[in-house]
């Protein structure tokens, strides 16, 4: 909400010395918050200048420029006229208008500009002839301000429109507006009578209320009023749509008469463009005091309107032209019940629009329910001034005194006859009373308010309070509809005394339990991958189907397991990941754009991973709780979302340097990764072969539990990925479930005791065929080892001419210990040969000679 | 050098004539103290220790001697031979010294020679703050809770008094998961987990939430599509607005040091009543300067929304407002690295740049 500072003197007495910026430090304290300060842009020599000559330069680029010579009086220190090229063809000789000349500063969006003389289209341009937008008074850059036309009928400011006059000050363009951010709960501050309330709040200054003799000024209603009828054959929430409609009607405005210049900086400085006097009228209504009005031109109404809600097909053209079909569900002003002519509260129709020939006006002041304006707004996408108002509610009794600020304009600035019928229809709630204990502000803020302060405070706000002891009975005024509790008015209490004045007092918990087991999880896997060399990232988890696709995955069965986004930020990334690498790989694509050759990456997060069916949840009414089933089909049927750890690795694992050469990321550095990373948790993993995409066939471990459980993949990435993706040669990576690791984590280690005896070690070369694992071998040394074998290192792998095609062979060392004795040479040997026994039974292997 | 003695006649006894035995003693020592180098010495007491050298000739001539002169013969070679083997020991050890200290210094390195076969990897920064946050508050007593990134509506809206038609339910930029009408959405911030841990827990509860939320803001210098909050929970006898401005204020001293000037500002948010906003004074032009960029010359900076925990929430979890009171909040913890780091571009903190973390050590 723009608010300009001499429309809320007008209002409230604010200090004549406080400066828009205190203004708004005042307004902060009680929940106003600041938004911008504007005016104040233009510094410098911006002065009245009266057109002398105007020469039409045509250009070979096709623009014709003016060269002018401009009486500015004094203001450039010679008196001799300036010489300006202006773009603009809107003016002529003897028009007066605003120039800036060298050293005058003026606001852009990309800053404050300095003017200063300058050769442009063969003339040296002594300053500028300025548009409304240069001087930040509008939008409109068609041409320059003429101020002849600007202020024409105001001879008052014609009068000080000589040359060499300060035209900042002509222009208002010393004139400050603050602007504040209304938060949904406080409706009546969408206007400057809200704020001028609230600044008396903050400051104490005196609010004087337009409204008090605006309604003592409007008549009473009457029966000759234009007939209006409120129906709602469906009501929203129990609600009528409409519970008041204020009516009036003013003839024979005269239709050349102009918006008074007062009127239109007013409009201009909150934000909205002056249109013609009669709208301009309603807005400034709605702008003051809150109230949004609608004018209707009379002569394309019938005998009377009528207030319903659509029925199936019809439709409406709005004022913005768009032919829109109507919703049931949409209030309705009809003509005679028949013809829609607005959507209540959002939008007129464009048929009985006032326009340009209108010199009857019927004005609507009404008050519609929040809701039924917020679902119509919404649902015809239509954000308008007035919906935003209804929505967040308007004062039901302000309604009389608007429509007749806006007959009092009318009749004053159009020359326009009021009809002395008065239409007032409907009967707006009471606001309900709410109970309240006195001392309930002191026990939910923490200070200590006198009984006496709360009802002074709350008497403040406008509320009617009635005290019996320490209960309360406050109604709040017709402009607080968002007061309906007690903690509404401890807000109230709490911010009109201070929220700066609430102390500061650490509460005292029973004491926790530390971090759970799964959060001391998570930090552990990832200081370890950290401390192993990779980076942390985390990546924005939206996916497209063609990324499923590029790494080698069945569309159709990721896209079931995961959700779409409705209204994605980009068409193309709608899902969410089904894994991390899926959004990781753009994270190494990105570094190695910018040039890092050897990356590694890891990131820890959810991925999203449905089973069965979407489901639906139910959604509820507020400030109850569901039942227990309902809960737990809400809780159902939110998708299992488990959190993993991924890795890639692209270049060398080791650097090249002055050592020497580099080492080449590959798999065993993501199998050593996953070591690790069961080393820290001390649980044990089992690898295999697989072949899963997007990993390489031949180079694609799967890593489970002891028990079988899959945690994940490890691999190099499938060359097909790697192209398709744009990847890195060889890059590798992996990706484990870490809830599943959290859980088999989820254990208390018992400590054994050490073996002190000397250990005894073997070395054993084994002949296998060459697609025998090595963990297959090395699981039947260990259990063929038994328990006296305490390691088993695989030292070489040979395949070639000495072991034959087909075959490989691995030599082992075999480590022996005994917790009770220095073991033989012999019984060493008797173990070792069971061990190789137990693995050339298992897998054929032949202790190489 | 001298050879073998090849001429060694055993009847001779010249050997033992004092005379000689002296001068072959003294050939000795001035033969270790010659030797240079340890292989020279080692020749030299080949020379002069050795079997065939002239002392050892002269000590095996003892033997043929009569017994009245064994004994001054014997004293005489034995002293001789005393003297030259602790000459050859001394001289042995000071070369030896010499060696070790000539290897130190050859093997001596280029200390300035860069390291980095295998760099350090970094947490991500944001992670860390996370981790920061968290034990403030597990120092505190509280505990810290956790909810999905996928929420149900009725716990991202109805359960925190959202209203279906209710303006700021549509304020919230929400993406939605498709179809609408399932009820899903990404969370749009991490008040969810509040529902979520007081229908789990109960009460009296003491929990922060650390986690990712999501808003369908296009991805700019100040905007992401997903950034991190923490959020604040208790629900006791007995708390106060105080007590949430106590906590914040502790919160915000543990991050931007104990000078920082925070201010409550009273708001609006459907889940808090009353409600407030969290300002942090500009730590950058300590509102000063109307020109300043890190606060638009405001002088405070947003930090996050708070208030008393509505009593519609508590009703809707389960608990019964007339007895408990709370308190809630949610403040950006990316804004609070930004705050305290200087990160200027939000873009950084989330593209995976690996040179963004590595600024940072792996405490924050």
């Amino acid at each position: 909400m723009r608010v300009p500072v001499d429309w809320l003197r007008e209002y409230v007495a604010v200090s004549p010395d406080a400066t828009g910026a205190d203004i708004a430090a005042a307004l902060v304290a009680v929940g106003l918050e600041e938004e911008g300060l504007h005016g104040g842009g233009v510094t410098g020599p911006l002065v009245v200048g009266r057109v002398l000559s105007v020469v039409r330069e045509p250009q070979k680029n096709g623009k014709t420029i003016s060269w002018c010579q401009v009486d500015v009086g004094d203001a450039n220190g010679t008196g001799e006229p300036q010489g300006i090229v202006c773009g603009a063809p809107n003016f002529d000789e003897g028009d007066l208008v605003p120039v800036i000349l060298p050293g005058g500063v003026l606001p852009t969006p990309q800053g404050p500009l300095e003017v200063s003389a300058r050769k442009t289209y063969g003339h040296v341009s002594a300053g500028m002839i300025c548009s409304e937008r240069e001087l930040g008074l509008g939008d409109d850059h068609d041409g320059i301000i003429v101020l002849t036309r600007r202020f024409a009928g105001d001879d008052e400011t014609l009068a000080r429109c000589v040359p060499g006059a300060d035209a900042i000050a002509i222009l208002g363009l010393d004139r400050e507006t603050v602007e504040v951010n209304v938060t949904p709960d406080r409706g009546y501050c969408f206007s400057v009578r809200g704020v001028a309330r609230e600044y008396g709040h903050a400051t104490g200054a005196v609010f004087t209320d337009p409204v008090t003799a605006l309604a003592a000024a409007a008549p009473a209603p009457t029966d000759t009023g234009y007939p209006v009828e409120l129906t709602d054959e469906s009501p929203v929430r129990g609600r009528l749509g409409c519970d008041r409609y204020v009516a009036r009607v003013v003839r024979g405005i005269d239709v050349a008469a102009p918006t008074p210049a007062w009127m239109r900086a007013r409009l201009t400085e909150a934000g909205m463009r002056p249109i013609s006097l009669a709208v301009d009228v309603t807005n400034y209504v709605m702008l003051g005091l809150g109230q949004p009005l609608h004018a209707f031109d009379l002569a394309r109404l019938g005998e009377r309107i009528v207030v319903r809600r659509a029925r199936a097909g019809e439709r409406l053209t709005t004022l913005d032209d768009v032919d829109r079909a109507l919703d049931p569900g949409d209030l309705l002003i009809t003509d005679g019940g028949e013809t829609p002519i607005a959507i209540a509260g959002v939008m007129g129709g464009a048929s009985t629009e006032v326009s340009s020939s209108t010199s009857d006006v019927l004005i609507e002041a009404a008050h519609f329910d929040p809701v039924s304006v917020a679902r119509s707004a919404r649902r015809h996408r239509l954000p308008s001034e007035a919906s935003r108002r209804f929505e967040r509610g308007v004062d039901p009794g302000l309604a009389p005194a608007a429509a007749q600020l806006a007959v009092d304009l009318l009749v004053r600035y159009g020359g326009g006859t009021v009809d002395p019928g008065v239409t007032d229809v409907g009967t707006p709630a009471e606001p309900a009373p709410i109970a309240l204990s006195a001392a309930f502000p002191s026990r939910l803020v923490g200070i200590d308010y006198p009984a006496d302060e709360v009802v002074d405070i709350l008497r403040r706000i406008g509320c009617a309070v009635d005290a019996d002891g320490d209960a309360l009975t406050v109604s709040p005024p017709s402009w607080r509809p968002d007061l309906t509790t007690a903690e509404d008015l401890v807000e109230e209490v709490a911010r009109i005394h201070g929220y700066a004045r609430i102390p500061s007092v650490l509460p005292t918990p029973p004491g926790g339990s530390g971090l759970t087991h799964a959060q001391r999880v998570r930090r552990v896997v990832a200081d370890l991958l950290a401390a192993q060399g990779l980076a942390e990232v985390w990546s924005d988890p939206f996916v497209g189907a063609d990324r499923f696709a590029d790494l080698g995955l069945d569309v159709d069965a990721e896209t079931a397991r995961t959700v779409r986004i409705a209204n994605p930020l980009s068409d193309e990334e709608p899902f969410m990941r089904t894994s991390l690498v899926a959004t990781l790989v753009e994270a190494l694509r990105r570094n190695v754009s910018r040039g890092a050759k050897d990356v590694a990456l890891f990131e820890l997060g959810l991925v999203t991973a449905r089973t069965g069916p979407q489901r639906q949840a139910p959604t509820e009414d507020v400030g109850v709780r569901p039942s227990d089933a309902v809960l737990a089909t809400i809780r159902e049927a939110v998708p299992h979302q488990p959190r993993h750890v991924a890795w890639l690795l692209a270049g060398d694992r080791d650097r090249a340097g002055w050592w020497g050469a580099g080492r080449r990321a590959d798999l065993t550095d993501v199998l050593e990764l996953v070591e690790a990373v069961a080393q820290a948790l001390a649980v044990e993993v089992v690898v295999s072969a697989d072949d899963a995409m997007p990993w390489h066939p031949g180079r694609c471990a799967r890593v489970a539990l002891a028990e079988g459980t899959v945690l994940g993949r490890v691999g190099e990435l499938h060359p097909k990925v790697v192209q398709a993706l744009g990847l890195p040669e060889r890059t590798v990576g992996g990706e484990l479930d870490l809830d599943l690791l959290t859980v088999a984590a989820d254990h208390t280690v018992r400590a054994r005791t050490l073996a002190t005896y000397p250990m005894a070690q073997s070395d054993v070369a084994l002949v296998v065929d060459r697609g025998v694992p090595a963990s297959g071998v090395r699981e039947a040394l260990v259990s063929g080892g038994g328990d006296l074998l305490e390691a088993v290192h695989l030292f070489d792998v040979y395949e070639g001419g000495q072991v034959g095609e087909g075959r490989k062979s691995l030599a082992y060392r075999l480590t022996f210990r005994s917790p009770e004795r220095t073991l033989t040479t012999e019984e060493v040997s008797r173990l070792r040969d069971a061990a190789v026994a137990a693995a050339a039974a298992a897998h054929g292997a032949v202790q190489r000679a | 050098m001298s050879g073998p003695n090849t001429s060694y006649d055993p009847v001779e006894v010249a050997a033992l004539d004092p005379a000689a035995v002296e001068a072959a003693a003294a050939a000795a020592l001035a033969a270790a103290q010659a030797a240079s180098t340890l292989d020279e010495l080692k020749a030299a007491r080949g020379a002069h220790q050795g079997d065939k050298s002239p002392l050892a000739l002269a000590n095996r001539e003892i033997r043929a001697l009569p017994p009245s002169a064994k004994a001054e013969a014997g004293k005489r070679v034995g002293q001789a031979r005393g003297r030259v083997a602790q000459a050859f020991a001394a001289r042995q050890a000071e070369l030896e010294a010499e060696r070790d200290e000539r290897i130190l210094v050859d093997e001596a390195v280029d200390v300035t020679l860069p390291a980095g076969r295998r760099p350090l990897g970094r947490r991500h920064p944001i992670e860390l703050m996370s981790q920061r946050i968290a034990d403030l508050f597990i120092g505190m007593g509280w505990e810290i809770a956790e909810g999905p990134e996928i929420e149900a509506e009725w716990f991202n809206f109805d359960a925190l008094n959202f209203d279906i038609d209710h303006p700021a339910r549509q304020m919230q930029d929400t993406f939605y998961v498709d179809p609408p009408e399932d009820g899903l959405v990404l969370r749009t911030h991490t008040s969810p987990v509040q529902a979520r841990t007081l229908l789990e827990r109960g009460v009296p509860v003491y929990v922060a939430a650390i986690g990712r939320v999501f808003r369908t803001d296009e991805l700019d210098a100040t905007h992401m599509p997903a950034f991190h909050q923490v959020e604040g929970l208790a629900v006791d006898e007995g708390i106060t607005m105080a007590h949430l401005k106590g906590t914040l204020d502790r919160l915000a001293a543990e991050l931007f040091g104990a000078g920082i000037t925070t201010r409550l500002r009273p708001s609006y948010f459907p889940f808090t009543e009353p409600s407030a906003e969290m300002d942090l004074r500009c730590f950058v032009c300590r509102g000063e300067d109307p020109e300043c960029r890190t606060c638009k010359g405001m002088g405070w900076i947003e930090w996050g929304g708070c208030g008393m925990v509505n009593r519609n929430v508590l009703t809707a979890c389960g608990v019964d407002p007339d007895r408990y009171t709370g308190f809630a909040f949610g403040m950006g913890v990316d804004r609070a690295l930004m705050f305290r780091t200087g990160v200027s571009d939000m873009r950084d903190m989330i593209e995976g740049d690996v040179r963004f973390d590595a600024q940072f050590g792996m405490e924050i």
